[in-house]
């Protein structure tokens, strides 16, 4: 074979793709598909909450009471910090910088742990509270005990399904951690850090509209 | 497509600001406002998330296509939203005789 045949290119790169910038671009367009079904697939939730709260709009506002808006800040914050530490090790991925994107990720993990830890606390408090939806769910005000149960029904819903995505989230985090320990990443390919990070920010917008709406409404009755 | 490296100080004041609206949304909460109390807090929750889109998903960088992939997303949620909503609001605007 003559030496003109052999196209060399840099190990990173598939056959497939000029060059690493359009394989970059295919990536994050399929990471946006992605996450344009994950847009969808949470819509659906908040669609439910918006006709539910509609036509249950004064028990909705009742349940804001019994949410533990403390934890629910602090969780906003530590998702915030999370999200800062995820964009900064997407940078130190950028620039090569091995050790400052280990720590980073490592800090985000961890950051993802507390959250994980504090909504259990959480979760924990609606045990005893009675406030879990089924035979032994209890609610203090009389008139809206069956309406709100739906509430508490979309809250463990919503919630939950975000807590699977933060779940999800750590074990990408743990695999590109040791992946960056094993060196797999460099200045020129770094794409999974940039794709899971972009599902990581998309998470904490999630968590974003949550917030206000499961912990915040009605908060001054 | 490879985006230029963006410095510490902008996610830095991306994630302060997003602190402060934090901060915000939780005190607009405790104040009696009615209904608005509901648009105030989604408003923020609308900023907030479009921070994150724009910094530190790198939209701001990115190329047309993904910002098209981006707002098919949320085009498709509309899609949802309206379609679904305009059925369960309008359902007693004509007053037919229950059938079941």
């Amino acid at each position: 074979m003559a030496s003109r045949d052999i196209v060399l290119h840099p190990p990173e790169l598939k056959h497939h793709f000029d060059d690493i910038a359009q394989q970059k671009e295919a990536s994050t367009l399929g990471m946006w598909a992605f996450l344009a079904t994950e847009i969808l697939f949470f819509g659906g939730m908040f669609c439910a909450y918006t006709i539910y709260r509609s036509a249950f709009h004064d028990a909705f506002e009742s349940t804001s009471r019994f949410m533990n808006v403390t934890i629910g800040a602090i969780n906003t914050a530590v998702l915030i910090c999370s999200s800062l530490t995820m964009a900064l090790a997407v940078r130190a991925a950028q620039l090569g910088q091995k050790k400052v994107l280990i720590w980073l990720l490592i800090g985000t993990l961890l950051l993802g742990c507390v959250f994980l830890g504090l909504k259990g606390v959480e979760y924990h408090e609606k045990w005893v509270d009675h406030h879990i939806p089924g035979p032994s769910f209890h609610y203090a005000d009389a008139r809206y005990a069956q309406q709100a149960q739906i509430l508490f029904y979309l809250y463990f819903a919503m919630t939950g399904l975000h807590a699977m995505h933060m779940i999800v989230g750590a074990g990408l985090l743990t695999t590109l951690i040791v992946m960056a320990a094993r060196n797999r990443f460099n200045a020129s390919w770094y794409t999974p850090v940039d794709m899971i990070g972009l599902y990581w920010h998309f998470v904490d917008i999630v968590w974003i509209f949550l917030f206000p709406l499961l912990y915040l409404i009605g908060h001054t009755k | 497509m490879s985006h230029p490296v963006v410095p510490i100080k902008v996610y830095v004041s991306v994630f302060l600001a997003l602190i402060a609206l934090t901060g915000t949304t939780v005190a607009v909460s405790k104040i009696e406002l009615g209904e608005f109390n509901f648009v105030v807090a989604m408003t923020i929750a609308v900023i907030k998330a479009m921070l994150v889109v724009w910094f530190f998903m790198h939209v701001k960088q990115s190329s047309s296509m993904t910002r098209l992939f981006v707002v098919a997303g949320l085009f498709w949620t509309a899609i949802l939203f309206l379609f679904t909503l305009s059925d369960y609001f309008s359902r007693n605007w004509i007053p037919l005789a229950r059938w079941w």
